[in-house]
């Protein structure tokens, strides 16, 4: 919206084609504009480059190692090579490194929105686990959380939740203990999330490449059949207005994943947005009409009843009392369609400004 | 927001007043730690030390209702040492002179005598704003809920006009809506005095063209507000209808409130719950909720965004346009023949300026916060950019007031309301949120450990709260985020109806209710 095209004025050589790019950007980022496929784990667009998995590195002329492309930023006249026979081979070797230190296991969607980076990478490369037999890099975590799981045995150390819970979130509520092997994602004090700084916002879940943090809301749903949909809308809370992504299976609603392009929000969400959708199904939602019976309770009706019923009582206090004393008030939580109805009921219906909205927030 | 959201990356400096960001708008709160981390400063105004306050660079504790005090303080420094933006003032704004004479009386001394605050602090913090290349000014409901709420705006719109702190990027008077779609509500038309697109009602050419679309004549006068619709029910205000909102216990004053639903002849409420409010009806009417309807909503940036339906509804459900659709019609209303949301925005685009250039296919992607005043225009980010829309920005001579409710020998504490990050509004939708109450499972009273013991009560011990309109008894909870003399609770567990409680006063010209501060007597209580 502010940003101005950059004049791209600068050149490189990307496999034997001339690229323009402006200043800053890294050779990573040049390659996905010219549609490249270069693998990445510890990347996340919206997070500083890392650097650490080494899946993303390219061949340049004139060094003699290859460089992570995700750090390194493109200069005038590089000539770089995304994929040859050393740079496709060192990938694999990296990817079976890692592949050999997790379980082979299926991880489902549901756990998160990248959970599948891994196991998509491992079998595009066609790599099996196990090559390496070594011993597995982590152990699980007890936490009672309802929200997060912690599934360390899958854990790659790529340091994204890490990254994301301070740079995106500013909680440092994670971070990395021991070194080498035994290296582990763990809360302030290695306790339970609930003590730390974490607001659960759900943000290391969902940039987590591998299902080693998984949201526990959503897993519950593992089970149910059905395929899993995804549907763009936005978040019914607060005035931000954060876009997310509506998990189905079927007819029930499963879960919730933010929308990485979000203009409001950009992927990011806080705990009620990522984890208080339930709500739309719970037993207490009104399925029926209901009209106050001479009982002086509430009786379950059909539409036709209850909609005559409101009308005429609308009618009745018309007649009965003149055109003012009808109100409305509409609602900020529903949609615009629902408070242009409403006012459109109390202008057109009785010629009146008989309107207002709860501006109570 | 006279800014977008985005914008968020760019000022260096920010006051935050009245806005407990990390528990309101987390989203939004993130952009400013990014920003700080940048190495934007920060001035924080809150009675109470809110984690915003930990991260800023000067936290201003001031008494609940005295936001006009500081601002006035602030504003006088600013214009005592020159850190007025004078270009701005002459070429854009009206009543520069006057106000400047206006602030001659308000030192930071007086302003620090009323606030509670060092008047050293109050300088740094006119310093900080007025030196500013951009200076951002956000705030929420902790500005607006107070009887001086349009005083506190108006007071805000100053310090920002005079040190030219509007219509640039990273700049503006910003803010943070605490509902999804209160912005869609109010751009819908559903206020007393605007039509849709804000459009007034006593304004002779709208209101001819709103009579004949809607084919009747309409009044050219504004409707009442919803309070004083409440303070008429059973004298000249009949029948209601709702739409989705559990006013019994979010709105002050909850007897009040309930008596007055009580003596409607008719109250017809739509909603997703059979809420506190449902059980004052005579007609409930089950809505479709989030994510099984399609429509529209607008937020904070004035972005009109879409809902996607997701799943079907629950049981016969159905969506809020079309129930009220189906009651107009059978009262014979003409113009409620439609078929779904769409036709329904639609109509609302063709007759509201500020949604000219969008329809339902147009906002697909979100990229639009309007005004979009025509097919092609790109959308207004930034508002007041070249000019104001009434020309120019005007100054307004705003004095300080007390609160309705000051404390006094029988009510001696203050108390201020809140939401918390975990719960929205009435809970009706968290609280049915698995897992929620895992983190937070019932009320509780902030007091300050001070207060402890001069209060005679105990941490997690229960107290009895109570205001002129009636008694409260919550959990006590040591805690120092409130000051001494003040404590502090939310308005979200109907076993703690707070709003029993508040309800003191109401803005003269909003009518919005002093929710933030009342005056309360706090006594320990058994179990
Ligand atoms: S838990 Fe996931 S995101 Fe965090 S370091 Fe391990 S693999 Fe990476
Ligand atoms: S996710 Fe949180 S910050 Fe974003 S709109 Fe929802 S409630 Fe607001
Ligand atoms: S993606 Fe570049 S090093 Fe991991």
């Amino acid at each position: 919206m502010n940003a101005t095209p950059e004049v791209q004025t600068e050149t490189l050589t990307l496999d034997g084609e001339e690229v323009s790019f402006h200043e800053g950007e890294t050779i990573y980022e040049i390659s996905q504009r010219a549609g490249r496929e270069v693998p990445t784990l510890c990347y996340d667009e919206r997070l500083e480059a890392f650097g650490a998995c080494r899946l993303c590195v390219v061949e340049l002329e004139g060094t003699r190692n290859p460089v992570a492309s995700c750090t390194t930023t493109a200069e005038a006249g590089m000539v770089v090579h995304t994929s040859t026979e050393t740079i496709e081979k060192h990938r694999r070797t990296l990817l079976e490194l890692v592949a050999s230190e997790n379980p082979d296991a299926t991880i489902d969607p549901l756990r998160g929105f990248a959970s599948q980076e891994l196991n998509e990478l491992l079998c595009k490369h066609d790599v099996q686990p196990g090559r390496f037999q070594g011993q597995l890099s982590g152990t699980s975590n007890n936490d009672d959380n309802p929200f997060i799981l912690r599934d360390y045995d899958h854990c790659i150390s790529c340091y994204r939740c890490v990254r994301v819970c301070a740079e995106q979130e500013g909680d440092y509520a994670i971070t990395m203990m021991n070194r080498g092997f035994d290296k582990q994602i763990t809360a302030e004090f290695n306790n339970r999330l609930k003590d730390s700084a974490c607001t659960f916002c759900g943000q290391c879940v969902q940039t987590c490449p591998t299902g080693a943090l998984g949201d526990r809301k959503a897993m519950r749903a593992e089970s149910l059949p059905g395929k899993l949909e995804k549907t763009r809308s936005v978040c019914p809370y607060c005035g931000v207005g954060c876009q997310v992504d509506l998990l189905s299976k079927e007819d029930r609603l499963v879960g919730i994943q933010p929308a990485m392009d979000g203009p409001a929000n950009e992927g990011a969400l806080c705990i009620k947005g990522q984890f208080a959708f339930d709500f739309v199904q719970h037993d207490d939602r009104l399925t029926k009409p209901l009209v106050r019976g001479d009982d002086g309770e509430l009786h379950e009706v059909d539409w036709n009843t209850a909609l005559d019923r409101a009308a005429e009582g609308f009618r009745k206090v018309l007649e009965e009392h003149g055109r003012y004393a009808v109100y409305g008030i509409a609602s900020g939580r529903a949609p615009n369609e629902a408070a242009y109805t409403m006012q459109k009921f109390i202008r057109a219906g009785f010629g009146t400004n008989q309107i207002d909205n709860c501006s109570r927030a | 927001m006279s800014n977008p959201l985005a914008d968020m990356d760019k000022p260096d400096v920010f006051f935050c007043i009245g806005t407990n960001m990390t528990e309101c708008h987390p989203v939004a709160a993130t952009r400013i730690k990014k920003a700080l981390k940048r190495g934007a400063k920060m001035i924080v105004a809150d009675p109470r030390k809110i984690p915003l306050a930990g991260m800023a660079d000067l936290h201003l504790p001031l008494r609940v209702g005295s936001d006009v005090a500081l601002l006035l303080g602030m504003a006088h420094v600013i214009a005592r040492d020159g850190l007025t933006d004078n270009s701005f003032i002459a070429d854009r704004t009206k009543g520069g002179d006057e106000f400047l004479e206006h602030l001659k009386p308000f030192s930071p001394e007086w302003a620090a005598g009323i606030t509670g605050l060092n008047p050293a602090d109050i300088e740094q913090a006119a310093r900080l704003y007025g030196r500013a290349d951009r200076g951002a000014i956000y705030y929420t409901l902790g500005i607006t809920e107070h009887i001086c709420g349009v005083d506190n705006v108006q007071s805000l719109c100053n310090l920002a006009l005079m040190t030219g702190n509007l219509g640039r990027e990273g700049t503006g008077i910003n803010p943070m809506r605490g509902q999804n779609n209160i912005q869609g509500a109010g751009d819908s038309g559903a206020v007393p005095a605007n039509f849709p697109g804000f459009q007034p009602v006593n304004d002779p050419d709208c209101q001819k063209k709103f009579s004949k679309f809607y084919g009747r004549e309409i009044d050219p006068v504004k409707g009442i507000t919803k309070v004083t619709a409440l303070n008429e029910c059973g004298k000249s205000i009949h029948a209601m209808i709702i739409n989705g909102e559990n006013t019994v216990v979010s709105d002050p004053d909850r007897a009040h409130c309930q008596h007055a639903l009580e003596s409607l002849d008719h109250l017809v409420l739509i909603d997703i719950f059979r809420t506190e409010t449902a059980e004052l009806a005579d007609i409930v009417l089950p809505a479709t909720a989030w994510g099984e309807t399609d429509g529209v909503c607008v937020n904070t940036e004035r972005r009109v965004q879409r809902l996607r339906q997701a799943v079907p509804p629950q049981g016969e459900a159905k969506p809020d346009w079309w129930i009220v659709s189906q009651i107009s019609q059978r009262l014979g209303i003409p113009g409620f023949e439609y078929e779904s949301a769409k036709d329904v925005f639609n109509e609302v685009c063709g007759l509201s300026p500020i949604y000219a250039g969008l329809d339902w296919d147009r906002i697909e992607n979100a990229e639009y916060q309007w005004p979009v005043p025509e097919i092609d225009h790109p959308g207004t980010p930034i508002l007041h950019e070249g000019e104001f829309k009434n020309g120019r920005g005007l100054f307004s001579l705003v004095n300080y007031r007390d609160p309705a409710e000051v404390v006094d020998d029988d009510y001696p504490v203050w108390l201020t309301t809140g939401r918390r990050l975990q719960a929205y509004h009435t809970h009706t939708q968290t609280g049915r949120s698995a897992g929620i109450d895992y983190l937070l499972s019932e009320e509780s009273l902030e007091v300050h450990p001070d207060d402890l013991t001069a209060l005679h009560l105990t941490d997690g011990g229960f107290a009895n709260l109570t205001s002129r309109r009636g008694t409260v008894k919550i959990r006590v909870r040591a805690s120092d985020q409130s000051p001494p003399g003040t404590v502090f609770c939310s308005f979200s567990f109907n076993d703690v109806p707070v709003n029993i409680l508040t309800g003191s006063g109401y803005d003269p010209i909003t009518e919005t209710a002093e929710l933030k501060v009342c005056a309360v007597r706090v006594e320990p209580v058994e179990e």
